[in-house]
């Protein structure tokens, strides 16, 4: 009889440490996608801002069409790339990145623009949605790192290959320019 | 400090109802009819008092818009309530018992003389306040602690008085000198209770503020920011008009805070700011919390960290993040921050705003009847 109540609570309380750790993986699993949706939704606010950009700074940037027009086609790239994979993707938006970072370059020579208050408060915007992109990467790859981890690790990784976890990936930024923000410098 | 209350309890019960069970009962429900008034009216109550008024993302973009980048890369679920304070002083404070319903505050003195990375230092720091759940935290401890200081304050009055009466009342029900040891170290614990109480209470505040700091580097990936901003903030000599005691652990530094504070390091809600300053300055390998754990014990020349073991396992190493330019690029200057700050002051107290031709902005009070107003500057009539 007590033998029977030992195996039994043994049992049990393997099932319900099986629960939680399992759980705990779905937890983080969505806390990785929830990290990545957001990235998303700062790269679209990005696409957003740049039409209202354009529109503002055409009148004070006569000479400047081309630098213009690069934006709004790389932005029109990065729009269309959206619904490709993550690597086409971040390539369009490093394009996207450099042409933004030519524009800022350019607007010192215009020293209206700096009285301009529709402008000023773009600026802001934009700045600040370049911000955000990088703490919402900075959080979606700690999201990854500690899922990964929960995901290989023993013995949670006996419970995440039983019900099919696996690993996700890094959002890497290979190269220089996207890792800085554009210079918004416009002093 | 759970423990000290119950001995409290403990020791009361045993002295005036000769059950201890009684004493304990007592302690209990004083210490949960307190802890359910903090848990619901709490951060009301801070926000109340400290007359903060509660900001939207047009009355100040570059406010939510930092407040919005530090939620993100804190990974909280719901962007926190924003408050301005109008007071001059330079501080500010994180309140809501959990992070659904947490508010950051900030007084209008700071938001003008903070560049954007120190803002996001500062704010980093409250919005880890949330994420870390301290302010709940530091409301069970604060409720904790007033319980015991009210029990035993009440228990030495009435031992003062009963023993003017004549005699006490335990004394008639005999037994040896056991109880009455018993008896003597119950009398000098709930004498001595308050004060450890409090120490206790000051040291998890102490701790709970360096984590908070480890955090903001953390998340911020940039300790210079907040460390800049620690340095304004203790420049500063103005004290906070609305701040009390029991208010005191959620601000981002002690808002009685005294010049050149130092011996009392042991009963202070938060560490010194050059200590802090320090420990951030110091971290020159990365913005991970090793990295600060390893500052930390640096500066204090010890072998005992203060991020708990933990929240110390992940070895990845988390690189620092390049300052934004100086002269802030693109950022407002300190007048152009001025003249932000207190427009929404302006604002938020119900003013209106008529731009004159002349370039003159004429604030209208609320209370001002008339369609038309004079330009004391140029002499237009503007309608309002």
């Amino acid at each position: 009889m007590t033998w029977y109540i030992i195996v039994g609570v043994v049992v049990v309380l393997i099932i319900v440490v099986l629960i939680a750790t399992y759980n705990k993986l779905v937890r983080l699993r969505n806390q990785v996608k929830n990290a990545w949706a957001q990235i998303d939704v700062q790269l679209k606010r990005r696409h957003d801002l740049i039409p209202n950009l354009i529109e503002t700074v055409k009148g004070y940037m006569k000479h400047e069409r081309e630098t213009l027009e690069a934006i709004t086609k790389a932005r029109n790239l990065a729009q269309q790339a959206a619904s490709s994979g993550p690597g086409a993707r971040a390539k369009a938006e490093t394009e996207l990145s450099s042409a933004l970072g030519r524009f800022l370059a350019v607007v010192e020579n215009y020293p209206d623009l700096k009285a301009n208050q529709t402008f000023l408060a773009l600026q802001e915007e934009l700045t600040s949605t370049e911000n955000k992109l990088s703490f919402s990467r900075q959080y979606y790859n700690d999201s990854v790192l500690s899922y990964n981890n929960r995901t290989q690790m023993f013995p949670s990784n006996i419970v995440a290959s039983m019900t099919g976890f696996k690993a996700s990936e890094f959002f890497e930024v290979s190269v220089a320019e996207e890792r800085e923000a554009p210079k918004v410098s416009f002093t | 400090m759970g423990v000290l209350l119950l001995l409290v309890g403990y020791f009361l019960g045993l002295y005036f109802f000769g059950s201890s069970i009684g004493g304990l009962i007592i302690a209990l429900v004083v210490w949960g009819v307190m802890s359910l008034v903090a848990f619901f009216r709490g951060g009301n109550i801070l926000l109340t008092l400290s007359r903060a008024k509660k900001i939207s993302r047009d009355d100040h973009p570059r406010l939510y818009n930092v407040v919005e980048e530090m939620k993100i890369a804190s990974g909280l679920e719901k962007m926190p309530d924003i408050y301005i304070i109008d007071d001059p002083a330079l501080n500010a404070f994180a309140t809501g018992r959990d992070p659904n319903r947490a508010a950051v505050a900030i007084t209008s003195g700071l938001l003008q003389k903070l560049n954007r990375d120190q803002l996001q230092g500062v704010i980093g720091h409250e919005i880890s306040h949330i994420k870390n759940r301290d302010v709940l935290l530091m409301a069970i401890t604060a409720v904790l602690l007033g319980t015991i200081v009210i029990l035993a304050w009440y228990a030495t009055r009435i031992l003062f008085f009963s023993s003017m009466a004549g005699g006490r009342r335990s004394s008639s029900s005999g037994g040896g000198s056991g109880q009455l040891i018993i008896l003597a170290v119950g009398i000098v614990l709930i004498i001595l209770a308050p004060i450890m109480a409090q120490f206790i209470y000051f040291a998890i505040s102490r701790k709970r503020e360096y984590l908070a700091d480890a955090s903001s580097a953390l998340y911020t990936r940039y300790p210079e920011g907040l460390a800049s901003a620690l340095e304004k903030l203790a420049a500063s000599t103005s004290q906070l008009k609305s701040a009390n005691k029991a208010t005191a652990p959620m601000y981002i530094i002690n808002p009685f805070r005294k010049k050149g504070m130092r011996a009392s390091n042991l009963t202070s809600t938060h560490p010194p700011i050059s200590e802090r300053i320090r420990i951030l300055r110091s971290m020159a390998g990365g913005a991970s919390f090793a990295n600060y754990d390893q500052s930390y014990r640096q500066v204090h020349k010890a072998d005992k960290g203060v991020i708990a073991t933990s929240a110390l396992t992940t070895v990845e190493p988390v690189p620092l993040r390049a300052a934004t330019p100086e002269a802030g690029e693109g950022e407002p200057d300190q007048i152009q921050r001025a003249r932000d700050t207190s427009a929404v002051l302006w604002q938020l107290s119900n003013y209106k705003t008529i731009n004159c031709a002349c370039g003159t902005k004429l604030r209208v009070p609320p209370k001002f009847k008339q369609s038309k107003i004079k330009c004391p500057h140029c002499g237009r009539i503007n309608p309002i």
